[in-house]
């Protein structure tokens, strides 16, 4: 849900935050490998896998109703000049979780966040940018027209 | 910041030995049992009574917590996830660095007394201090614990406390990596 009173700084790292936890281990550590290394993390919490309830509305807006549980990993590090990062992502990899968290830190330094998120941030973006429209062309090829069915049946 | 630190590095394996020393403790009252070694917990809390914090609270047990712990709030609040309330009648768990008057928590009902409240209470250690005999049900003899910390009323509101049975509150006391309980089913006399 957008929230209307978040300021500027929260909205960005909203959005690092989405991005990280939409990405691979493996897509990250590869993006990772380009720029200097980050400083030493301690664990604060996790990696942990558990459950999540998901509540859906009849129709959008009706009755609230659980749709399901899903799995989901968290982790909190702290890195060792005291920011502290946090992870929620779908699925149980840890090392996902961790590399979002220990990111997520990272970024919340001015002094580093240019870099990262030149080298990591945006070519996650494109990359996921990239195959949202990818799937969207195959679902596309195979889309009924409602619309045109009705008028031949007439 | 005290959220700075860790909690239980295997969660799993250190709450179950936890919850077997509370368990232990609770079975065999004023004996003294070893948990959370190895935890570094914020100020002002002790390995132990964080161990405690850790092992029994989550987002279903509200906690009360005196004014002595507000530097171990944060914490607190990120590990176990236990809503904080204001007023000691609606938890379920005390935290207390000042022994606590008993009758302002919760002490259940007759027909639901496990709906009482679990005062977690820090003490200076058990070593020396005063001196108490504990006797009831899983003593076959009577025990005799030590507590630095409690006050000079302590017996009497124990025995207050142990009237009401099967009502009342239990007492989990802690410090540094030990602990000891004192469920409200057992009499407490000065030793």
């Amino acid at each position: 849900m957008p929230d209307p009173a978040a300021d500027a700084p929260t909205i960005e790292r909203r959005r690092w935050m989405a991005v990280l936890a939409r990405a691979s281990a493996a897509d990250i550590e590869e993006r990772l490998a380009g720029c200097e290394k980050l400083p030493a993390h301690v664990r604060l919490r996790g990696p942990e896998s558990g459950l999540v309830m998901l509540r859906g509305r009849v129709g959008g807006g009706g009755g609230a109703f659980n749709l399901g549980e899903m799995t989901v990993t968290r982790c909190t590090v702290r890195l060792e000049g005291g920011a502290v990062g946090h992870a929620y992502v779908a699925g149980r990899d840890h090392r996902q979780a961790e590399l979002a968290a220990l990111l997520d830190a990272a970024l919340q330094d001015p002094g580093r966040r240019p870099t990262l998120t030149e080298t990591v941030i945006t070519p996650l973006v494109q990359a996921q940018q990239a195959r949202r429209a990818q799937d969207a062309a195959r679902a596309a090829a195979t889309r009924v027209e409602f619309f045109t069915m009705a008028t031949m049946r007439t | 910041m005290s959220l700075d630190l860790p909690g239980f590095a295997d969660p799993v394996t250190e709450t179950q030995a936890c919850f077997r020393a509370v368990l232990d403790a609770m079975a065999r009252p004023g004996r003294v049992h070893r948990a959370g070694a190895g935890l570094r917990p914020p100020a002002p809390l002790a390995p132990a009574t964080a161990a405690v914090l850790l092992t029994l609270l989550d987002g279903d047990t509200p906690l009360w917590l005196d004014a002595g712990c507000a530097a171990a709030r944060a914490w607190i609040g990120f590990h176990c996830g236990a809503p904080i309330c204001a007023e000691p009648g609606q938890a379920l768990f005390g935290l207390c660095l000042t022994f606590p008057d008993l009758t302002h928590f919760h002490d259940g009902s007759d027909e639901a007394p496990e709906d009482s409240a679990t005062l977690i209470v820090q003490v200076g250690g058990f070593a020396d201090g005063r001196k108490l005999v504990v006797h009831g049900p899983g003593l076959r003899a009577p025990s005799a614990l030590c507590a630095d910390g409690l006050p000079v009323g302590f017996i009497e509101a124990w025995q207050t406390n142990h009237r009401m049975f099967p009502r009342g509150v239990d007492l989990i006391l802690c410090a540094g990596d030990l602990l000891a309980a004192l469920p409200r089913s057992v009499v407490v006399e000065a030793g």
